[in-house]
Order: C-alpha cells, then sequence, then structure tokens
C-alpha cells in the first residue's frame, strides 16, 4: 500500500466517521429546556392532517406582525417537525389579529380558512398546572392571568372560594373554560412567577375524557322531569364505621 | 476551459437566494416563503410540487393558491427541463459542487462503490409511498435542500451549517455525487418531470472529440455523455437526451474543442 493510498483510505474513514457523528449530533443533541409548549398557529388543522397539509414554506411567520411564530427546527427543542409554524406561549403570546393574517397566508389549507373569527380559534386550553405557586391561590390577589385574557369573564374567571388559612378572606381562583379559550397564551406570558403557574397545553394534553357510558344523575332527573331514571334505589345496608354486622 | 456557465449558474443561485433575503435583510420584499411555497411581489405563487404531490397523497385537499402554484413551477420544469431545478435553483448544488471540486482536487476519482444511479428513484417511489401511507408530507422531514434553504431564509445559520456539512461530507467521502446523482428523490422528480422538455446539451461537434475525457470529470451525471459522444454509428445524439443531464453547462466550459453548446428541441431519447 502506498503512502497516497494509505492516507485516502485513512481520510475515507475518518471522513466517514464525522458523518455518522454530525448526524448523531443533530438527532442526539438534547433540546433546549423546554420552557413551555409548542403550539400551532390559530387555525391549524389537528396534528395528523397537519403534517399531511403544511408545505413547510415559512409564509404564515413572514405574515405574522408581532412575531409570534418561528418554524421548529431539529434541535430547537419543541419537538415538532422541522419547518412547520409554532410558537412559544411564555415568549411570545398569540395577538389574535381580527384579520388572521398568518391563516390568509397559508397557501395549502394547514391554517384553515373556514377560521375568520379569531375568539374561535382553538390552539391550546390554558391550564393552571401549578396552584400550589399561583398567587391568588396564596389568598393574594393577583389577578394577572385573568385580566389579560383577551376573553376575560369567558375564558378564565375568578371563582371566590373561602380562604381555610385566614378564616375570614377570600381566594378568588382564576378558573380557565376550555369552551371559551382560544389557547393564545396571553396568560402564560403575562403570569408573574418566575416560571408560570399556567400554562397553554394542546388539548390534547390538557383536556380529560369521561367514559361515554357515563350519565350525570342530576342532569338525567331534570331531563327527565324532575324523576330520577331508576325510581327507586332500594335498600342498601347501612355502611358507618361504628357498625357491626 | 472557462468558468462562463458556471459563472452564470452561481450568480443564477445566489441571486434567487438574494430575492428570498432581501425581505428579511432589509425589509423590500420580491419573493415570500421559501422553495416549498412562496409568494412573488405579493401575487405570483409558486410551490414545489413534489412536495404538493406528498401532501396529496397525505389525504390533504390542499387550496387553490397551492394548486396553482405547483402547477406554474410543474409547467415551467416540464417545458424547459427539469433538473435545471438542479444545477440552476438548488442551494445544495453549491455544497456539493464544491465536494466535487475537492474530490478532483484530492484525486478521488473511484465511483461511489455502493449505490447505483437508479437508487434515487426507489428513493422517490418510498417517499410517496410513505407519505400515502403515514399521510404525512414524509420527505420535508429529512429533505436537505427545502432544509438547507430554509435555515439560510430564516436565518438559522448552525441548522444550515449542519445541513451542508453533512452533505458535503457524504458527497466527499461515499463516492462522487453520492447525493446529487444517486440519492436525492427531489432531483430524480424533477428528471421525470422534464422528459420531454426543450432545452438539451448537444455533443453538436462531436467530430472534434479527441476523448480527452474532460468532460467526464466535471460532469455530474457522466452517464449521459456517452451516447450523445459516441453514439454516432448507432445514429444516436448528437443531443443529450437523458433526463438525468441537469444542463449545467460544465461541459461547454471545459472542452478544449468546444463539442458542446445549449439546444433547444426535443429528440427521443435513445431505446
Amino acid at each position: 500500500m502506498d503512502r497516497r493510498r494509505f492516507f485516502a483510505t485513512a481520510a475515507h474513514a475518518a471522513g466517514g466517521a464525522c458523518l455518522l457523528s454530525l448526524g448523531l449530533a443533530g438527532f442526539a443533541r438534547p433540546g433546549a429546556k423546554a420552557a413551555s409548549v409548542a403550539l400551532r398557529p390559530p387555525g391549524a388543522l389537528a396534528e395528523d392532517e397537519f403534517l399531511s397539509a403544511c408545505l413547510r414554506c415559512g409564509l404564515c411567520v413572514r405574515a405574522c406582525p408581532y412575531h409570534t411564530l418561528t418554524l421548529a427546527e431539529p434541535g430547537t427543542g419543541t419537538g415538532m417537525a422541522p419547518g412547520t409554524p409554532v410558537f412559544s406561549a411564555r415568549q411570545v403570546p398569540c395577538e389574535m389579529c381580527e384579520d388572521l393574517p398568518c391563516v390568509t397566508a397559508c397557501p395549502s389549507g394547514a391554517l384553515a380558512p373556514q377560521l375568520t373569527d379569531p375568539t374561535k380559534a382553538r390552539m391550546g386550553i390554558a391550564v393552571l398546572v401549578d396552584h400550589e405557586h399561583c398567587l391568588n391561590w396564596q389568598g393574594l390577589r393577583c389577578d394577572v392571568c385573568y385580566r389579560v385574557c383577551p376573553l376575560i369573564d369567558k375564558a378564565i374567571t375568578l371563582d371566590e372560594r373561602h380562604n381555610q388559612r385566614t378564616g375570614k378572606h377570600a381566594m378568588l381562583l382564576p378558573t380557565v373554560h376550555a369552551d371559551a379559550c382560544t389557547g393564545c397564551g396571553k396568560c402564560e406570558h403575562a403570569c408573574v412567577l418566575e416560571s408560570a403557574a399556567i400554562k397553554v397545553l394542546p388539548a390534547s394534553l390538557a383536556r380529560g375524557a369521561m367514559g361515554a357510558h357515563y350519565r350525570l344523575g342530576w342532569e338525567e332527573k331534570a331531563k327527565n322531569g324532575g324523576e330520577s331514571l331508576v325510581p327507586d334505589t332500594g335498600q342498601l345496608p347501612p355502611r358507618l364505621p361504628e357498625f357491626k354486622p | 476551459m472557462t468558468a462562463r456557465w458556471l459563472l452564470a449558474r452561481r450568480l443564477c443561485q445566489l441571486g434567487l437566494l438574494g430575492l428570498f433575503l432581501t425581505g428579511p435583510l432589509t425589509g423590500w420584499w420580491v419573493v415570500k416563503g421559501t422553495l416549498a411555497s412562496s409568494v412573488t411581489l405579493g401575487r405570483l405563487p409558486l410551490t414545489d410540487p413534489l412536495i404538493l404531490l406528498q401532501s396529496l397523497l397525505a389525504g390533504h385537499r390542499p387550496e387553490r393558491a397551492a394548486l396553482v402554484g405547483a402547477g406554474i413551477v410543474a409547467a415551467f420544469y416540464a417545458l424547459l427541463r427539469g433538473r435545471l431545478y438542479c444545477s440552476w435553483v438548488c442551494p445544495l448544488n453549491m455544497v456539493t459542487d464544491a465536494a466535487g471540486w475537492l474530490r478532483l482536487r484530492l484525486g478521488l476519482t473511484e465511483r461511489s462503490l455502493l449505490l447505483s444511479r437508479r437508487a434515487r428513484l426507489w428513493v422517490l417511489g418510498g417517499c410517496l409511498a410513505v407519505s400515502a401511507v403515514s399521510g404525512t408530507i414524509a420527505w420535508e422531514a429529512v429533505n436537505p435542500v427545502t432544509m438547507l434553504h430554509r435555515a439560510l431564509v430564516f436565518g438559522a445559520l448552525p441548522t444550515a451549517g449542519l445541513v451542508a456539512g453533512l452533505v458535503f461530507l457524504l458527497d466527499l467521502t461515499a463516492g462522487a455525487r453520492s447525493w446529487c446523482g444517486h440519492l436525492c428523490p427531489v432531483g430524480a422528480f424533477y428528471g421525470l418531470l422534464g422528459r420531454f422538455s426543450l432545452i438539451k446539451i448537444s455533443a453538436a461537434r462531436r467530430a472534434a472529440c479527441d476523448d480527452c475525457g474532460d468532460c467526464y470529470r466535471v460532469c455530474p451525471e457522466p452517464q449521459v455523455l456517452t451516447p450523445a459522444l459516441r453514439g454516432a454509428a448507432r445514429g444516436i445524439g448528437p443531443v443529450v437526451a437523458s433526463s438525468d443531464c441537469t444542463a449545467c453547462g460544465r461541459c461547454l466550459d471545459v472542452c478544449p474543442h468546444d463539442v458542446f453548446a445549449f439546444g433547444l428541441g426535443r429528440e427521443k431519447s435513445e431505446k
């Protein structure tokens, strides 16, 4: 083996190793610590449909006047497909523009043009994930998430509760109503804590679901003209602890 | 030996990239979007037909803008020459050309050991099949062409460096023109799209060829040259009929006897 060939082979092997490790770096590099969950722009189709529709052109990102939207790229820790639009509510929330410029810019319909009213957008659902740190839950009056909500008193209400600790005050608890929340993220962005106590999550993460067979007795009773569906519940044995059979 | 066509190509590639970049850099928007889909001067929609095809196969019914845009792009390349995209538009071409140049400099002349040039057709078929089965635009998850372009236009320079570096190393180490000539399904798609297109390279003065081999050394798809140069006895050529030819014009640049010329016209492919 002559010297030239030796070096060529060595360079080959080294290059191949570099190639592999670079590729590995691209996949293995842990993303930046996720401060909040990546959300889709208003009007985005459900995630599996979205991935069949989004051309990854970035026109929605260019159309966004508040620079809310960015493109997910490998290594940015969003966990979203490369080139698809996302935003992080804690950094820049969605301002819910009246004319929805991101939706009108989308050439493919991945952001559905049927959405014309920004309050009908469903980008996610705000969840008070950490009531143990929420100031209102300590009996204080922060109220910031409630006050910044574009759908104040619809998407977030303050629900009054007795303050057990002091025994004489009220606690006003921020309560999200999923039927009105658009997931714009203004609440998460504005939360005064170092890490937000209220966070917008994708609906698939945020929502539970009752079993399809569940019936709420009181609702059924109201529908049934005040009569229980099962008129006589029969006699159940006493279950008090002091009772010994 | 000149570099006329090479320079023209670099100007075209950089100029197109520039049109995408004036907006983000100066605020004066000419083209918004990326090679995947764009709007020029707020009017003209253009969409990559391969991406749209995958979207259709994945079960999405796109809006009109994307359909019209893909139609315009497909018609352009079908009419002129499919793989003009590869040598005159694709930003990755500069990377693979650089790797090719370095290979020549280092004397690494052996061909790819592992792959056939038909592999890209299988990759293309795979992309379309995976798109249909998985319901996603499959190739865009890894496509280095759009990834590099997007990273450059949106200023994601580490991503641009990573993608360019990976493809450069692949082309340098795994064999000549590994990416563009063997693997890239985008090039394969545009090649198929341009099977009957107008712009052709012709070995018009092939009688003057003295078999020096300069064109073979620089050609990214050297297999297309043989029938055009040597086919006289069998009545083939002198037009380079294969749709693999990217019409890059390097053969025109390097040929000492001016054998090659750009030409228009339709010629049946051999066989």
